[in-house]
């Protein structure tokens, strides 16, 4: 059976966090009553003309610098004539053969454990765009009717080489993307308001093959869920098709989560010819090299060299570092956490982060930064693990009572609910000879080599302890006394 | 370079102008004629000039984000052909 090789690029529309449109003064706000934010700029009245949005292009640098791309000193807008009703100009102001942003990388991880690699993706552009208005299909008495609220909304496309090999990279490549915009502020990042959403281009060619294969482009995937779902059924029903002997044929589909596939909505054939040309209604757009410093300077420690430090500074793994950088407010709260139970407890304190904290916070639905437990409790908790104050386990039950808002610190709730550690090893003797003479039969069976006995009898004194014995200072008493 | 009739009719669908078999045929004498003028302007030796995206040597002006527009959504629409629920409404689309 051949072996084949998948190949997916991915273009992302996002839109930029403005509060009004690239080229008119109308609002960008989400869910208003149709079309009270379509101004005569939107509506394409005659006589209007478009003036640029200055913060639409800044994010555009933001974006550009964070992701190492060169920030074009001069781009241009040019038109993408088609007609459709939600755009009553009859072209959609873009840029072509000048864009803002080009080249660039975004470094990933992929799968986690021990299966996780790091993987990096080459952007070929981002440009600047408006967005359409909206189409309602359902029955205006045979009709359509249009919503030009959206129509004008600034929009970044950001393109990259085919470099992923898999549906998994995709995902985690579209992951790493979202977060970075979120990260430096340019989007919302909204999947479900359509603030951030994937086209992927897919073909499938013979391991060793140096050409690409014939690609199709899947249209609009709003959630990462559908990405990997779209491109998994893409790449099994292009396979499919080559082994029966038919040929690929470019074109664009659509996915439909109902049932899973894909189905195709223009074949090349019937692709659109754009006739791109420069707008004449606006100037060539100059970004002069103060303005780029400018954004350089205000630019947040972006995820991939937080990450850096984090492993070369903290001693984290590279999992480890990844994962808590997957949005800002998990690296904040990680960082706050550190702070207060030091660089020392460094790896603690992200497993309390990764593992405690995520399991709790998914299991009520929350975000990291709505979390009951504030860095600064979880910090002092983490303190009082690293000087012996209490075990592990204790731990986890302060955790839960601080959660529970049972106490304002760790501190507090050891001292309410008497969890202090038992570290006076008179104390701890008199445990371990209670238990060894309360257990002959245990003892018997270790000192026939039962090893299981023995985890048997520190069970038994940490009952005793109501879990509060001090577990290395048992063991140790333990094997002592079982040796004499 | 000239256009083929069969190129005419194509950029005139594009365009959504409707043109008659006898329209096409002047078109494309006057398209052909544009491109006689660009091919002869083509001759012309450029190497070193830099192109220009608008005939005026400016910069793109930028305003500032904000919202400056008010809903003006009754006057928009006392004009439009049809429209229903604050929605304009035309033909319907399906692709």
């Amino acid at each position: 059976m051949k072996q084949w090789e998948v190949v997916i690029g991915i273009e992302t529309h996002a839109q930029l966090a403005t509060v009004s449109k690239i080229f008119s003064g109308a609002s960008t706000a989400f869910g208003a009553e149709p079309n009270t934010q379509a101004c005569a700029v939107d509506l394409a009245l005659p006589g209007v003309l478009p003036v640029l949005n200055k913060k639409a292009v800044e994010c555009a640098i933001r974006f550009g610098l964070a992701i190492g791309a060169h920030v074009a000193p001069k781009s241009v807008f040019a038109r993408k004539n088609y007609f459709y009703p939600d755009l009553p100009k009859g072209y959609q102001i873009s840029q072509m053969d000048l864009p803002v942003v080009v080249g660039g990388q975004l470094t990933l991880q992929v799968g986690s454990g021990d299966k996780a690699y790091e993987k990096v993706v080459t952007l070929t552009r981002a440009h600047l765009e408006e967005d359409a208005g909206k189409s309602l299909h359902e029955d205006f008495q045979g009709k359509s009717g249009i919503d030009l609220n959206r129509a004008g909304t600034p929009l970044l496309e950001i393109v990259t080489e085919p470099d992923m090999r898999s549906s998994d990279e995709a995902v985690a490549y579209a992951r790493a993307l979202h977060a970075l915009v979120r990260w430096i502020g340019i989007c919302d990042g909204n999947m479900q308001e359509g603030s951030f959403r994937c086209d992927a281009n897919v073909s499938v060619r013979p391991k060793g093959q140096a050409e690409y294969g014939t690609r199709r482009e899947i249209k609009n995937l709003n959630s990462f869920r559908f990405l990997k779902e779209a491109i998994d059924f893409e790449v099994q029903w292009q396979i499919n098709e080559i082994e029966e002997g038919r040929k690929i044929q470019q074109a664009t589909v659509l996915f439909d989560p109902d049932t899973g596939e894909t189905r195709t909505m223009r074949t090349k054939e019937d692709a659109h010819d754009y006739r791109y040309f420069p707008d004449p209604d606006l100037l060539p757009l100059v970004i002069g090299e103060d303005w780029i410093a400018r954004v350089r300077n205000e630019l947040p420690e972006l995820p991939q060299q937080k990450r850096e430090r984090f492993i070369n500074e903290l001693g984290l793994s590279a999992y480890d570092a990844a994962t808590l950088t997957a949005s800002q407010e998990m690296a904040d709260y990680f960082e706050s956490t550190v702070a207060v139970a030091g660089k020392t407890s460094a790896k603690p304190c992200a497993n309390w982060v990764m593992v405690d904290l995520a399991a709790r916070l998914n299991k009520e639905d929350r975000d990291i930064a709505a979390s009951p437990v504030s860095p600064e409790q979880l910090g002092g908790l983490i303190l009082r693990i690293a000087d012996n104050t209490i075990s592990n386990n204790i731990a986890k039950k302060v955790f839960e009572a601080l959660w529970l808002g049972e106490g304002a610190t760790a501190d507090q709730v050891i001292e309410k609910q008497g969890l202090k550690q038992i570290t006076d090893s008179g104390a701890i003797e008199k445990l371990v000879d209670d238990v060894l003479a309360a257990n002959a039969a245990n003892v018997a069976e270790f000192k026939a080599g039962k090893e299981k006995a023995f985890n048997s009898l520190v069970g038994q004194v940490m009952k005793a302890a109501k879990g509060k014995a001090n577990p290395q200072q048992v063991n140790d008493l333990l094997k002592a006394k079982l040796a004499e | 370079m000239s256009l083929t009739l069969e190129q005419v009719q194509r950029i005139a669908h594009l365009a959504r102008i409707e043109v008659s078999e006898s329209e096409a045929l002047t078109t494309q004498v006057h398209l052909n004629g544009i491109f006689e003028l660009i091919e002869q302007m083509q001759a012309v030796d450029t190497r070193g000039v830099e192109p220009m995206a608008h005939a005026q040597d400016l910069s793109q002006r930028l305003r500032d984000d904000a919202v400056s527009e008010t809903d003006r959504r009754a006057a928009f629409q006392a004009v439009a052909p049809e429209t229903e629920a604050g929605l304009y409404l035309v033909p319907k689309v399906i692709e």
